[in-house]
């Protein structure tokens, strides 16, 4: 048992936005030879600590010590003077240049001025072969690696600026088995000397494989710290979810009993895959039957989705649909299939701001029909009209730009959207979050009535009552793979929890 | 009453209004019109006349840049299809036959879809940027009308030809009609089928359209199709005009002034909604600001500072950056930085 | 060491030079000569000049518009100070040379705090350049200083028989300082960072806004000396002077090797890249029958091909980081 003090300790932080708590009275304690791993779920507050911590935001409350001194997180030069250093996911670094200049560039070697490439290189080398065991030409430019090697040289590069605190930021969310394993092995090292490692992931194997201690956050809420050896897989799913066990079997059933089991299969995913997304997957959804996806952020529920729509190309397997077509490569093959999909990336894959709602409802249904065969005038506003009554979307005017509507609205229209294409497959991402209550009963109601009406469903959430409560039928999914498949019988959030967590 | 100030006609035609009153009050007959042998003669219908080439290249220059792209080619494609029209017209033995003229007008309007063609291709299929594209069309276009006029100026002397640029119908030009019909054709286009949407959608949000089903490439490939005509009979009104073409200098400069009109139209740069009647009003301004300066006696070059700072004046206007740091201007300068790192982290 | 992909635009704009230069050779009598290649360098030495600031400014991932207007503005400025006001050169000079700078650094200034695209920042500045010209005077104001006049007929001899012009030698030197700041400074680093990823360069605490504005400066620095040395060449200054003269220093830059898109390429290949649009010149005039703007033609070939390249080179690398 470590029983020195941290190194780092973050007191009762506050954090505000205009609007929102990120944080609140959150506490965190990092120490040396350890790898502290912090969780949580989708807006859990962790990516406003990471910044509070690189001095990307300031503190509104609370204290920040380091090695038991106080210290002021101003900017993100103060921070790494303190000696806190981040590796991010997407790597930050500079394609272009040398394996050594993106190590030291800011600070070469130089005398007179003039950057001395032989001294760069050598220590480059020397620092990358014998701190990470990572034996490359430091001379390459970078591009010529890959991503895995790409973070070891960030975490290189946080390493020369002496840093003793070591953030990394979900950085095994793009690296194959592999590949993890070689960024664990420098972990490991990294480890017995001395450094503190805050390890941000959302791989629960990951996090039991390599860290000591874990801090669960929550709506910006601390829940806890742990040791992840006393923590068993489950109560840690539910205290990320927010679930105590013995609440979880009051189900309100809102769903009355609903045969889709008889109907026909509508569409069958025959061993459906994609590298570094998710791992080859059957799945067959019947017609009229809401099949939900569970699974913790980055469990591969969104890949799942986007190779059902073809957003992504599949590198394996097949789609085969009941009419007898197959195969789906682009997102205008999905339309032909009569698929639609709204994504969770509602700003940059769904909206387009500057048009109006009517244009925004009418837009798939228009690209669907063609450039020529153009949607009159009067029926685009009998459409939006009809829509903004049907969905109660708010301000009911069909001209308002759609960049000015509230989250839920923009949502409603999305749906109403596709919904014009008259879709047999609706794939809903996320289709509820960060909209308001009512707005969310609003939809889970609307996917219920329309499967009755025949519309199949592919219904991702990361709350799971939501996904018990409209879902026939649930998929698992954990670390990119599909687990198992749940349906009525046996479907209760605990089971469904117990799927997730694993293990 | 309000709401006239939100229109986005509102200020180009304050500015064009403010240019016109200027005119009256520095010359009293600026706005006289007079008639003979049946021609409308007056500073207003010069301006309309010698500004309908602008006007034309820059209606299609707005569907480049609303989808987000740039046209860097088009006074380059001006001086070919006005150097193929003359050449092929001063090779005919009855330069006034009537197909022959045809012919010609036929064949530079051709040639401009191919070109414009080639800039879509490299765009939309190659993926290269717009504006590195366009580039290479610009370089090698003007020395491919060069190589067709000889590195002279043809000089056709067919009536019919020029009836095009300085030829009149119902007592007005008949350029301001060829205009008319080209932003018909481009309102029809655009607002009667669902290219107008589909350009918007493209040139807003590039990933969401693609989402939507819509073909990008294709749109995008349409647009720099129809910029190329637009500015291909712009070659050949500004050709006809003068009865002659000049490979050298025919359309230079015309890329910036179309890009000009295009953005005091109130079409932004970063592509998505697009003002055609904005982009016209825009090269209005520009056409009567040169005609203002020719007449107060200032060296018309000197146009060119007066348009660098509407430029920037546009650009600032329209750059969120600039917006904000006036609204926040008693921030300190720290504090805009953090803002910045936040915004680039986030 | 194998050939590193990073090279071959590189390689492959050298090769194209040698294999010019062998053609003309060979096609004509009298090309193959050292004083052919001095000649290169005399009649380019301000595309030079102004080409090696442009090629910061891309490397850096923008563009500069305005050099042709700036090279103008200095000569004009340079003809009336020294023809009509009488003031020396040794003043006269480095006053230029200061404004192009100056012009330059507001520029980058505009573009960074107001992120404007560079395109259309330097747009505005070519506009004002030139207009400024005009405000200055609209004719030709011909120099007939006794320090220009010797500037521009002084000759170096060279062996051989062979000799260059101060002009040249100045590129020369440009060039090589160039190159030195490009590989051996933090500055130099720094810009191909920019270039690379500008958010990357932020996050990893690199001067971002004072890179930025400095390559500016550069380059209307350059532009400015670039002008200073046209008047040597042609001892005179007018508002017409070096028309369209920013795609020829972008096309040189381009056929370079240099990736527009910025972070890549090498001073050493813009240095070819005038010499390759020199030669093509060179080519058309022993040509005889062949008109000069089959080197416009030419040289947006030149840009085609090399621009595909990349393109191409850029997708295999996109490509490799997948694997």
């Amino acid at each position: 048992m470590n029983t020195q003090k941290p190194l780092l300790q973050m007191k009762q932080i506050h954090k505000r936005f205009p609007g929102v708590k990120a944080l609140t009275n959150v506490s965190l304690r990092l120490f040396p030879g350890e790898v502290h791993a912090l969780m949580g779920e989708n807006g859990a507050g962790k990516s406003t600590l990471i910044k509070v911590l690189t001095g990307v935001y300031s503190i509104d409350e609370g204290v920040v010590e380091m090695e038991g001194v106080q210290v002021s997180m101003q900017s993100p030069l103060e921070s790494q003077a303190a000696g806190i250093s981040t590796v991010y996911q997407e790597v930050n670094l500079c394609p272009n240049l040398t394996v050594a200049e993106n190590i030291f560039i800011g600070r070469e070697p130089r005398r007179f001025g003039r950057i001395l490439w032989k001294e760069m290189n050598k220590r480059a080398q020397t620092l990358l072969s014998e701190r990470l065991n990572l034996h490359i030409d430091v001379t390459e430019p970078l591009y010529m690696y890959s991503v895995a090697v790409q973070q070891l040289i960030a975490i290189a590069r946080a390493l020369n600026i002496s840093a003793k605190v070591l953030i990394l930021d979900e950085p095994t969310s793009s690296l194959d088995k592999n590949e993890v394993q070689q960024l664990f092995r420098v972990i490991e090292k990294l480890k017995r000397d001395g450094l503190a490692i805050l390890f941000v992931t959302h791989f629960l194997d990951q996090m039991y494989e390599i860290s000591e201690r874990v801090t669960i956050l929550r709506n910006g809420e601390f829940i806890g710290e742990y040791m992840a050896k006393e923590l068993p897989r489950l109560d840690l799913v539910l205290k990320m979810i927010g679930k105590e066990l013995n609440l979880l079997e009051q189900l309100p059933q809102l769903v009355e009993d609903h045969e889709a089991s008889a109907n026909e299969t509508l569409v069958t995913a025959e061993g459906l895959g994609r590298k570094g997304a998710i791992e080859p997957f059957d799945l067959s959804i019947r017609r009229g039957e809401v099949v939900g996806l569970a699974g913790l952020l980055g469990s591969g529920r969104t890949e799942t989705a986007r190779l059902f729509f073809g957003a992504d190309k599949p590198d394996s397997g097949t789609l085969t649909f009941a009419d007898g077509g197959s195969g789906v490569q682009t997102p205008r093959d999905a339309i032909n299939h009569r698929i639609a999909f709204c994504s969770e990336n509602r700003k940059t894959e769904g909206i387009i701001g500057d048009l109006s709602v009517r244009e925004n409802i009418i837009l798939a249904l228009q690209a669907k029909q063609g450039m020529f065969r153009t949607i009159s005038r009067k029926q685009q506003e009998q459409y939006a009209d009809e829509y903004i009554r049907m969905l109660n979307i708010n301000p009911p005017n069909p001209e308002h730009l759609i960049k000015n509507l509230s989250g839920g609205n923009q949502q409603k229209v999305l749906l109403a959207r596709w919904l014009l294409t008259s879709p047999q497959l609706f794939i809903l991402d996320e289709p509820t979050r960060g909209i308001d209550i009512g707005a969310k009963a609003e939809i889970q109601k609307l996917v219920l009535s329309l499967s009755r009406q025949g519309m199949s469903f592919l219904f991702i959430s990361s709350e799971l009552e939501e996904v018990l409560r409209v879902s026939d039928r649930v998929a698992i999914l954990r670390d990119r793979h599909k687990v198992t498949e749940l349906t009525d019988t046996n479907m209760s959030q605990q089971q469904i929890m117990q799927a997730i967590a694993g293990g | 009453m309000s709401k006239i100030y939100k229109h986005h006609l509102f200020w180009p035609l304050c500015v064009l209004a403010a240019l016109l009153l200027f005119n009256l009050l520095y010359s009293p007959d600026f706005f006289s019109i007079t008639m003979h042998d049946g021609h409308l003669y007056g500073s207003l219908i010069d301006i309309l006349n010698f500004g309908a080439p602008l006007m034309l290249v820059a209606i299609g220059m707005t569907l480049v840049v609303a989808t987000k792209g740039i046209d860097l080619s088009v006074g380059s494609i001006v001086a070919i299809s006005g150097a193929i029209a003359c050449l092929t017209i001063s090779k005919g033995t009855d330069q006034n036959a009537l197909g022959l003229v045809t012919f010609s007008i036929l064949l530079a309007v051709g040639l401009s879809i191919i070109l414009g063609a080639w800039n879509g291709l490299l765009v939309s299929v190659a993926g290269i940027q717009p504006i590195i594209a366009t580039l290479i069309l610009m370089v090698a276009g003007r020395g491919i009308a060069q190589l067709v006029t000889d590195g002279q100026i043809i000089t056709v002397t067919s009536t019919s030809y020029s009836y095009i640029g300085s030829g009149s119908l119902a007592t007005l030009p008949f350029s301001i009609f060829v205009v008319a019909i080209a932003l018909v054709i481009a309102l029809l286009l655009t607002r009667k089928t669902s290219l107008g949407l589909f350009i918007e959608s493209v040139g807003c949000n590039p990933t969401a359209s693609r989402m939507a089903g819509i073909r990008a490439t294709v749109v995008i490939f349409a647009v720099y199709i129809f910029c190329g005509v637009c500015a291909g009979v712009a070659g050949l009104l500004l050709s006809s005009n003068v009865s002659s073409a000049d490979g050298n200098n025919a359309g230079l400069w015309y890329e910036l002034d179309a890009i000009l009109a295009v953005v005091i139209g109130g079409t932004s740069l970063n592509g998505g909604r697009f003002y055609l009647a904005g982009t016209v009003i825009g090269a209005l301004i520009i056409q009567t600001l040169t005609t203002t300066i020719y007449m107060i006696g200032v060296p018309p070059e000197i146009t060119l500072v007066v348009k660098a700072f509407v430029v920037l004046a546009v650009c600032l206007i329209q750059s969120e950056t600039f917006r904000s740091s006036i609204v926040y201007r008693r921030h300190k300068r720290q504090d805009t930085m953090k803002k910045e790192v936040a915004r680039r982290v986030s | 060491m194998s050939l590193n992909r990073k090279y071959i635009p590189i390689v492959v704009t050298i090769m194209l030079f040698l294999v010019m230069f062998a053609v003309g050779s060979f096609r004509y009598t009298g090309f193959f000569s050292f004083q052919v290649l001095m000649n290169l360098l005399i009649d380019n030495a301000f595309l030079l000049i102004t080409a090696v600031g442009m090629s910061f400014v891309i490397l850096s991932g923008g563009i500069d518009l305005s050099v042709g207007s700036i090279i103008a503005l200095s000569t004009m400025i340079s003809a009336s100070l020294v023809q009509q006001h009488g003031w020396s050169p040794a003043i006269v000079i480095p006053l230029v040379l200061m404004m192009g700078a100056g012009f330059g650094s507001a520029m980058g200034a505009i573009i960074h705090y107001f992120k404007i695209q560079p395109f259309i920042v330097t747009l505005a500045g070519m506009f004002m350049a030139r207009g400024l010209c005009y405000v200055i005077s609209i004719d030709t104001i011909t120099i007939d200083h006794p320090f220009y006049t010797t500037m521009a007929q002084t000759k170096i001899p060279l062996p051989g028989g062979n000799s260059l012009s101060i002009s040249a030698v100045i590129a020369l030197i440009v060039v090589v300082i160039a190159i030195y700041v490009a590989h051996y400074t933090r500055f130099g680093r720094n810009v191909y960072a920019l270039g690379g990823n500008e958010q990357s360069s932020l996050l990893m605490g690199l001067p971002v806004a004072r890179t930025k504005i400095l390559v500016y400066t550069l380059s209307g620095f350059c532009s400015a000396l670039a002008g200073v040395v046209f008047t040597f060449y042609m001892l005179s200054g007018y508002g017409l002077h070096a028309v369209g003269f920013e795609l020829d220093t972008i096309a040189a830059v381009v056929i370079g090797g240099t990736l527009l898109t910025g972070g890549v390429g090498y001073l050493l290949g813009t240095f070819f890249g005038v010499m390759i649009q020199g030669i093509i010149q060179t080519i058309i005039s022993f040509e005889g029958t062949l008109s000069s703007w089959w080197t416009k033609i030419a040289i947006g070939l030149l840009l085609f091909v090399f621009i595909l390249l990349q393109r191409m080179l850029s997708a295999k690398r996109s490509a490799q980081k997948q694997v």
